[in-house]
């Protein structure tokens, strides 16, 4: 592969670039699914390809191919060089990087029991008796689950001089019980909705998250979800479980500090962000309790934004986002670190494969943990809805105004959890409800969830995230708008 | 499985063509023989059954922002993706290496994949021989187009943004793509098309405005009025008032139809009710909508794009989903249509799968009222140019979520007064078309949520905006 990369390289530095970097990727996918008892699909896919980056004329260009030869390699570096150049009949000022050093390394991801050699029969029994458990539940109408492996070794090359080879193997899944009756479906997953848990990690991630003991539990709760309360309509207290939470750190704290948001290199599609550069520093993000970290670095967890070296060539790293509730700094690569007057890029450079430029993406974005016992947050608190597992979500386009609806709620009353909730929701101002964070657990409920499905970028670019929560506290929250209106007119 | 170039013995074929920086897709020949030498390779190996899919793609994209291209690519693939039918069970396993040793490898891990699993003696054998209806997308001066070609206008819109003092951001993309699929059993089919694009969003701060277009012909569409409209748009949008949430008389222009509908279609398969996730569950021939909306399927109409077959090769017929406002037919897979004794109708995905199959191809027939004569009949309204964010907060009522973007502003007796802060909306998609008072023709829109469509721009009474955001 580096005769391949070197082969490139050569070429584009031959047309006229004045920096390349080339990343070879060969990927390898397995996906199970079952429905109602019966596999789903059962797929396997295999790509290998490369990709270039070139700067010439002060401008960008990017080519992909899957021709690996002398010849297809060559032609490809070269059509990047020509891209690059017309890029530069439109361009306002030549791209200037920010300084990196030259790395030689070679990384593998820890696992201990690689997915794709555990046995497909094992994999599938385990799903299908899952599937069972849930389908034994009266009044369970559909039951799915699934489970994705994954397996890339990338190598990249650039012309300064790193060569770095990465492997990295995760894995991740999910059950769902739907139920239907009357004028509802209500729906319930574990570990997590939307593909379940996914995770920088081999076949003992599947292991420990125990599929089968968890099936009945919410097979039973889609069902008894028909007859819960509905989830009022107010303004009051809000207890997030950890997933949510998860996804509520990805939209309305992960995204806003993308530093290609911030400068308006997303504006067209997936928008900008209310995190402009005089903000550093001066907003106060959250409450004093709230510390946030983006960190792609294994001491953090094995998250889906856990790796050694981003695409760029860039050391993995910790940085601070949310300090004691200050903001404190943006993702950033090496072209917008520059920019900004950074003196070096945060690592965040991340492609979903061969075919796709480089982009600045979340790594892991993460809540750090807090004092509180669970038990004793929900006993100290008078009043409050208790909401878990996601079931949509929506941001507006500046990362200011969101609303989530969970699959299940728990109503609070004097310190216990008295009954079930239908259809919670709550919605808010980003900066309003990180400010009102006044508990968040401890350690041993911290879990670094998985987030496969992260798209940005034109063309559409698919990357897994990850983010550590553990159940949080907040207050004075809009809690039901989502069915308000509904509910009223009938 | 480790890929050794020496010792395969490769398929013959031409390489692809490249002028400068433009590639030319493989002729249909070379694809044919890719699927022959698949099944070959599988009648020797002993499969009962195999199905074989040939994609081969060529995009490129010149994207732009701060009024400068910061991103522009090009990407050419070609993929093989193997199924496999052996004693009632079945999988698929792709690959991208087109050597006979990587083929052969496809074929045994597609085999491999299915014998780990029970036998399922509701699959079918596969489609026989199909005959298609020709339709041609391939527009030679689509696929003709270069990266200079691609910068030209968007240096233009550029330029149109620093003279209104305004920052334009977007992309202008084209490419080419082809399909080829064959069984066993003698289906053999094939498809090839041509995609253009340009979107456009135009800052002046606070504010913003953007414009779209999308077709097979790169000449169906103007860069430079897209660019213009979405400055107008982007201009008048400055200061915009907060208004108290509540319902409303929306006037959503056709990006902003395509992406809340477009969620609504998934509901239309035959297997999602089936499997009573479908909000069209206890639904099916009751007055679910006003009885102006009528809805086909129709992947031959003139301004849709896509192959007139499926992903098991069976033709796609033209479907009627709703009829005045009546949802009288879901589109049906082969498997899907087995257990509901209808017959196929072309919509399935390729195999297995657990989602059987969805229209892609809807056409709404709309009305003749113009945007112009819709502001002019309303008395107080919002005018709605694109949401955003949408999703599903209720799958029977179908609720969905999302915010207005880039362009909403208030209508007084009959004028557009002023731009207005956005909104967040709740509102449920068979309520919204119970309410539908005036249509335009439809046209082919493209967003952001959704995939293109072919719908009308739409006034609608009472829709819920649930809070406001600070912009």
């Amino acid at each position: 592969m580096w005769d391949l990369c070197t082969r490139s390289l050569d070429t584009a530095r031959l047309r006229g670039a004045s920096y390349a970097d080339v990343r070879v990727m060969h990927q390898r996918q397995r996906d199970l699914t079952t429905k109602n008892g019966i596999v789903g699909s059962l797929t396997q896919c295999e790509s290998i390809g490369l990709g270039i980056r070139v700067l010439a004329g002060g401008a960008w260009g990017f080519a992909s191919t899957d021709r690996l030869t002398r010849e297809g390699v060559e032609r490809c570096a070269a059509q990047a060089v020509a891209i690059a150049k017309a890029s530069a009949s439109a361009k306002r000022n030549d791209v200037v990087m920010a300084d990196e050093q030259v790395y030689i390394d070679s990384w593998q991801s820890p696992f201990r029991k690689d997915p794709f050699e555990i046995p497909l029969e094992t994999q599938l029994t385990l799903l299908l008796a899952a599937d069972a458990e849930m389908r034994r539940i009266k009044g369970v109408t559909l039951t799915e689950t699934d489970m994705q492996f994954r397996k890339t070794d990338s190598w990249f090359a650039s012309s300064i001089g790193s060569r770095i080879h990465q492997r990295k193997v995760t894995s991740g899944c999910g059950i769902v019980a739907t139920s239907f009756k009357g004028e509802e479906i209500q729906k319930r997953s574990y570990p997590n909705s939307f593909g379940g848990q996914h995770a920088l990690q081999g076949y003992e991630l599947i292991e420990s998250l125990d599929l089968v003991k968890h099936a009945a539990i919410i097979a039973e709760e889609s069902v008894a979800l028909h007859s819960a309360a509905q989830c009022p309509e107010k303004k009051g207290t809000l207890i997030l479980g950890g997933s949510q939470l998860g996804l509520q750190i990805h939209e309305s704290i992960g995204h806003p500090i993308e530093l290609d948001r911030v400068l308006g290199e997303e504006a067209n599609f997936a928008g900008t962000s209310f995190l402009t550069l005089d903000q550093v520093d001066r907003l106060k993000y959250a409450s004093d309790i709230v510390n946030v970290v983006a960190d792609a670095r294994l001491e953090h967890g094995h998250g889906l934004g856990t790796f050694a070296y981003d695409d760029e060539g860039v050391p993995a790293q910790r940085t601070d986002i949310i300090q004691e509730g200050q903001f404190r700094g943006y993702l950033s690569n090496r072209e917008t670190a520059r920019l900004i007057g950074l003196d070096r890029s945060s690592g965040t450079m991340r492609t979903e494969g061969w075919n796709r430029l480089p982009i600045i993406r979340m790594t892991n974005v993460s809540l750090l943990p807090g004092n509180w016992d669970f038990d004793d947050l929900i006993e100290s608190t008078d009043d409050a809805i208790l909401m878990e597992t996601n079931r949509s979500w929506s941001i507006d386009d500046r990362r200011y105004q969101f609303q989530f609806s969970t699959e299940i709620g728990w109503e609070i009353k004097g310190g216990k959890k008295v009954r079930m909730l239908k259809n919670p929701s709550y919605s808010g101002i980003t900066t309003e409800f990180w400010n009102s964070c006044d508990a968040i657990c401890n350690a041993e409920y911290w879990t670094l969830w998985g987030t496969p499905n992260c798209g940005k970028g034109q063309p559409m670019q698919t990357m897994g995230t990850g983010h550590g929560a553990s159940p949080s506290r907040f207050q004075n929250i809009h809690i039901g708008a989502a069915f308000a209106e509904q509910l009223s007119d009938k | 499985m480790k890929v050794s170039a020496k010792t395969s013995r490769h398929v013959p074929r031409k390489q692809p063509v490249r002028d400068g920086a433009r590639v030319e897709l493989l002729p249909e020949r070379e694809l044919r023989k890719i699927i022959d030498t698949v099944l070959r390779l599988a009648k020797l190996l002993g499969v009962e059954e195999t199905e074989v899919h040939v994609d081969e793609v060529a995009d490129a994209l010149t994207r732009f922002a701060n009024n400068a291209i910061h991103q522009n690519v090009a990407e050419h693939g070609l993929t093989v993706s193997v199924r496999t039918v052996m004693e009632e069970r079945t999988a698929r396993a792709t690959t991208n290496r087109i050597d006979e040793d990587s083929l052969r490898a496809a074929i045994e891990s597609a085999l491999s994949l299915a014998a780990s699993q029970p036998k399922d003696p509701r699959l079918l054998p596969m489609a026989a021989k199909q005959s298609y209806r020709r339709v041609n997308r391939f527009i030679k001066q689509t696929a003709a187009v270069t990266p200079d070609a691609r910068a030209q206008p968007v240096r233009r819109a550029c330029d149109l943004a620093i003279k209104n003092g305004q920052v334009a951001a977007g992309i202008y993309s084209t490419g080419q793509s082809q399909t080829a699929v064959g069984n066993s059993r003698g289906l053999s089919a094939a498809y090839r098309e041509t995609h253009a694009e340009f979107s456009i969003t135009m800052q002046e701060k606070p504010a913003a405005s953007w414009a779209k277009a999308n077709s097979a012909d790169v000449g169906n569409f103007s860069p430079p009025e897209l660019a213009a409209r979405a400055s107008e748009k982007a201009h008048q949008a400055v200061e915009p008032r907060e208004l108290s949430h509540g319902r409303y008389t929306v006037i959503l222009e056709p990006a902003a139809v395509l992406d809340l509908v477009g969620f609504l279609f998934y509901d239309f398969s035959a297997t999602a009710v089936q499997d009573k996730r479908s909000c069209l569950n206890d639904r099916m021939g009751k007055q679910l909508f006003g009885n102006n909306i009528s809805i086909y399927d129709d992947a031959y109409h003139p301004l849709q794009l896509g192959a007139p077959f499926d992903g098991e090769g069976m033709p796609r017929q033209k479907v009627q989903l709703v009829d005045r406002g009546i949802p009288r037919s879901l589109v049906y897979s082969r498997s899907s249509a087995k257990i509901a004794r209808k017959t196929p109708t072309g919509h399935g995905f390729m195999l297995p799968n657990e989602y059987g199959e969805a229209p892609m191809n809807l056409v709404f027939s709309g009305g003749d009222s113009t945007l112009e004569q819709m502001i002019a009949s309303t008395d107080r309204g919002l005018l709605v140019t694109r949401l955003w964010y949408i999703r599903e907060v209720d799958p029977y009522e179908k609720i969905m979520t999302g915010m207005t973007r880039d362009g909403l502003f208030l209508v007084e007796k009959g004028r557009v007064v002023s731009a207005v802060r956005n909104f967040r909306f709740n509102q449920s998609l068979l309520e919204m078309l119970s309410n539908v008072e005036m249509m335009g023709p439809p046209v082919r829109a493209t967003g952001e949520e959704a995939f293109e469509m072919v719908v009308p721009a739409m006034k609608v009474r009472n829709f819920h905006f649930s809070e406001v955001t600070k912009f």
